[in-house]
C-alpha cells in the first residue's frame, strides 16, 4: 500500500479545515477592535500587539494562567504518584475485589461533571479548601486519575513479568526495582499519562470556575470579563485565547511519537 | 499474562481508593441524600422518599432536553466515527509528514473547552467571523444566534471540529498495529481496496473503534461548557443539554432535591448506554 496523491490532497483539506477557526481567532488578536468592527480583513492591516499588552500587563489577567498552571500541575503530579502503584497492582496481581474494583474506578470517568457540581462546592467549603488550587486539583483527579490507572494498566501489561522476578533474584528490594528499573521502561508510558492529565485538566472549566472565587480563579472564568460595558473587548478575548492554546502545543510536542499509542490508551 | 493472586496488592491500590472515595463516594452519597430530602435550609429538611425522582420523571422540561442530548450525542457519533476511520485512513504512515498530521490533529484537543466556544462565537458570527460572512455572502441565510436550526449546526459543526481527531488518533493508532504482511497477502490474493479495509483494516481497528464510541458518547452526553459559550443554550432552549438544565437547576434556582434526583437519574443513564454497548461488543466477540 503506497501512500497515493490524493490521500495526501484529502489530509492537506482536513487539516487546513481544522486550522482556519485557530488561525481566524490569532489573525484578530494582531488586530484592533476598530479594525476588527470595521469589517472583514483577512490578515491584520495595521499589526498591533496591544491586546497582548493588555494581559500581560495586568496582575488579574496573567494570575489566571499562573493559578491554572498551579492546579494543572499539582494534579498531574498527584494522579501520577497514586496511579502508578494501583497500575502495577491491576496489571501483576489477582486479589479479592481487583475487577469490580477496576470497573468502579472506570464509572467514574463516566461521571458528567455537573453532578459533583453542588457537592463538590460544599464538601470543599466545609473542609476549607474552596478558592484553593488544590481543590480544584483533587476535583479533577475524579476523572484522571482512572484514566491514568487505565492507561499506565496497557503499557505496564506489556512488560513481561519475568523483568520483575529476574530484579528479583538479582537481589533489587521492591522500590528500587520499581524507581530504578520498571518506572524506565514504562517511561512512554509515563508521559502519555502525564499529556493527558494534563490536557483534561487544562481544558475543564466547569469544576474549576465553580470551587474558585478570587485568589485560585482559571484563565477560563477570567476570560469572560472581557464582556464590558461597552460591548465584548474582541481583540483581547482572542489574544486571551491565542495564550491559553500555546501550553497545548508545547506539551504535544514533548510526546508526538508515542501520542499515537496513548490515544489508543496503551491497548494497541 | 497470569497474574498471581496477592491480596497484599490491596496496598498498591489503597491510595486510588482513597482519593477516588474522597472525590467521589462522598459527593456522589451527598446526592443520594439530597435526592430523598426537601430542602429548605439547615436543620430544615423532610424526607420525601422518591417524591423528586417521580417529579423528575414527570418534567417535561428535562423529557425535552433528554431528547436534545439524545440526538445530539446520536448525530455526534454518526457523523465523528466515520470521519474519523476516513483521516486516519488517509494519514501517511511514517516519517516527518506523520508526526506534523498528529501534532496539528492533536491541537483541537487541547483548547480549553470555554475557548473552543469562543472560537466559533467569533468564527460563526456574521460581521467579524469568516464562516458566518462567507455563508453570508454566497447568499445563505445564516444567523446562529437566531435561528434554532443554524444554532444547531452551529454547535455539532463545533464539535466535530473539537473531536474527530480524536477518533483519527485513535483510529490512526489501531492501523500501525496492522502487521504489513497482512497488506502483502491481500496484494497476492489481488484484493480490491474495499475488501482490504472491510476484512483486514475495520476487524482490526475494533478494540479502538470500541473506546472511541464509548469515550465520544460520555463526552458529548455530558457536553456543558462549548454550547454554553457559544449559543448559551438558545435561542429559546433549543440548544440547552443535560449538564446546563441540570447546572442552571442546581446552581441558578438552588432547586437541591430535584437536581440531585435528575443527577442520579443523569449518571445512571450514562452508566447503561455504556454498560449496554460493552456488552454488546464483548458478547459478538464471543459469538465468533
Amino acid at each position: 500500500m503506497t501512500y497515493s496523491r490524493s490521500k495526501g490532497i484529502g489530509m492537506t483539506v482536513f487539516i487546513l479545515l481544522l486550522l482556519t477557526p485557530i488561525y481566524w481567532l490569532l489573525n484578530m488578536s494582531f488586530k484592533t477592535n476598530q479594525e476588527i468592527l470595521s469589517g472583514l480583513t483577512l490578515w491584520p492591516q495595521n499589526f498591533t500587539l496591544a491586546n497582548y499588552a493588555v494581559i500581560f500587563s495586568d496582575s488579574s489577567w496573567y494570575s489566571g494562567y499562573i493559578n491554572s498552571m498551579i492546579y494543572v500541575s499539582m494534579n498531574m503530579t498527584i494522579t501520577l504518584l497514586v496511579a502508578l502503584p494501583a497500575a502495577y497492582a491491576f496489571s501483576r496481581y489477582k486479589f479479592v475485589g481487583d475487577k469490580h474494583l477496576f470497573f468502579w474506578l472506570l464509572s467514574n470517568r463516566m461521571a458528567p461533571p455537573a453532578v459533583f457540581l453542588l457537592p463538590f462546592f460544599q464538601l470543599y467549603s466545609s473542609v476549607g479548601l474552596f478558592d484553593t488550587h488544590i481543590a480544584v486539583a483533587l476535583a479533577h483527579c475524579l476523572f484522571n486519575v482512572p484514566l491514568a490507572v487505565w492507561i499506565l494498566e496497557g503499557f505496564m501489561s506489556g512488560v513481561p513479568r519475568e523483568y520483575d522476578e529476574m530484579a528479583y533474584i538479582d537481589g533489587y528490594s521492591f522500590p528500587r526495582f520499581f524507581v530504578k528499573i520498571f518506572l524506565p521502561m514504562i517511561r512512554s508510558g509515563i508521559g502519555v499519562a502525564a499529556f493527558f492529565a494534563f490536557m483534561f485538566s487544562w481544558v475543564e472549566l466547569l469544576l474549576a470556575r465553580t470551587l474558585t472565587s478570587v485568589d485560585a480563579q482559571p484563565i477560563g472564568a477570567i476570560m469572560t470579563r472581557t464582556v464590558g460595558a461597552s460591548g465584548i473587548d474582541w481583540g483581547v478575548l482572542a489574544a486571551a485565547g491565542v495564550l491559553t492554546i500555546i501550553p497545548g502545543v508545547l506539551v504535544v510536542w514533548f510526546v508526538r511519537n508515542h501520542i499515537a499509542k496513548g490515544f489508543a490508551l496503551g491497548r494497541v | 499474562m497470569n497474574k498471581v493472586p496477592n491480596n497484599r496488592a490491596w496496598w498498591l491500590v489503597l491510595p486510588v481508593f482513597i482519593l477516588v472515595a474522597f472525590s467521589a463516594l462522598i459527593p456522589l452519597m451527598t446526592v443520594v441524600n439530597y435526592s430523598v430530602q426537601d430542602i429548605f435550609g439547615p436543620g430544615n429538611a423532610y424526607y420525601v422518599g422518591t417524591e423528586w425522582f417521580k417529579e423528575v420523571l414527570n418534567d417535561e422540561r428535562l423529557q425535552d432536553s433528554l431528547l436534545r442530548q439524545f440526538a445530539f450525542s446520536g448525530a455526534v457519533l454518526a457523523i465523528q466515527i466515520p470521519l474519523g476511520i476516513g483521516v486516519a485512513l488517509m494519514m501517511p504512515k511514517s516519517g516527518i509528514k506523520a508526526s506534523l498530521c498528529l501534532i496539528l490533529l492533536a491541537i483541537p484537543l487541547l483548547i480549553p473547552w470555554n475557548v473552543v466556544g469562543t472560537i466559533w462565537q467569533i468564527f460563526g458570527r456574521g460581521d467579524i467571523g469568516l464562516f458566518g460572512w462567507g455563508l453570508n455572502s454566497l447568499g445563505l441565510e445564516y444567523n446562529y444566534t437566531g435561528d434554532t436550526v443554524d444554532a444547531w449546526l452551529t454547535v455539532l459543526l463545533m464539535d466535530v471540529w473539537h473531536w474527530t481527531p480524536l477518533v483519527a488518533l485513535l483510529c490512526y493508532s489501531g492501523l500501525r498495529a496492522i502487521p504489513e504482511a497482512f497488506y502483502q497477502a491481500a496484494e497476492i490474493d489481488r484484493a480490491s481496496k474495499w475488501a482490504v479495509f472491510r476484512y483486514i483494516q475495520l476487524p482490526r481497528l475494533k478494540s479502538v473503534l470500541v473506546i472511541a464510541v464509548l469515550l465520544r458518547f460520555m463526552d458529548s452526553f455530558m457536553i456543558y461548557t462549548e454550547p454554553f459559550v457559544l449559543t448559551g443554550g438558545g435561542p429559546g432552549s433549543s440548544t440547552t443539554f443535560l449538564s446546563q438544565t441540570l447546572t442552571t437547576m442546581a446552581i441558578g434556582q438552588f432547586d437541591i432535591g430535584r437536581a440531585a434526583a435528575f443527577s442520579l437519574i443523569y449518571f445512571l443513564i450514562v452508566l447503561l448506554v455504556s454498560w449496554v454497548f460493552f456488552t454488546a461488543i464483548t458478547h459478538l466477540d464471543k459469538e465468533k
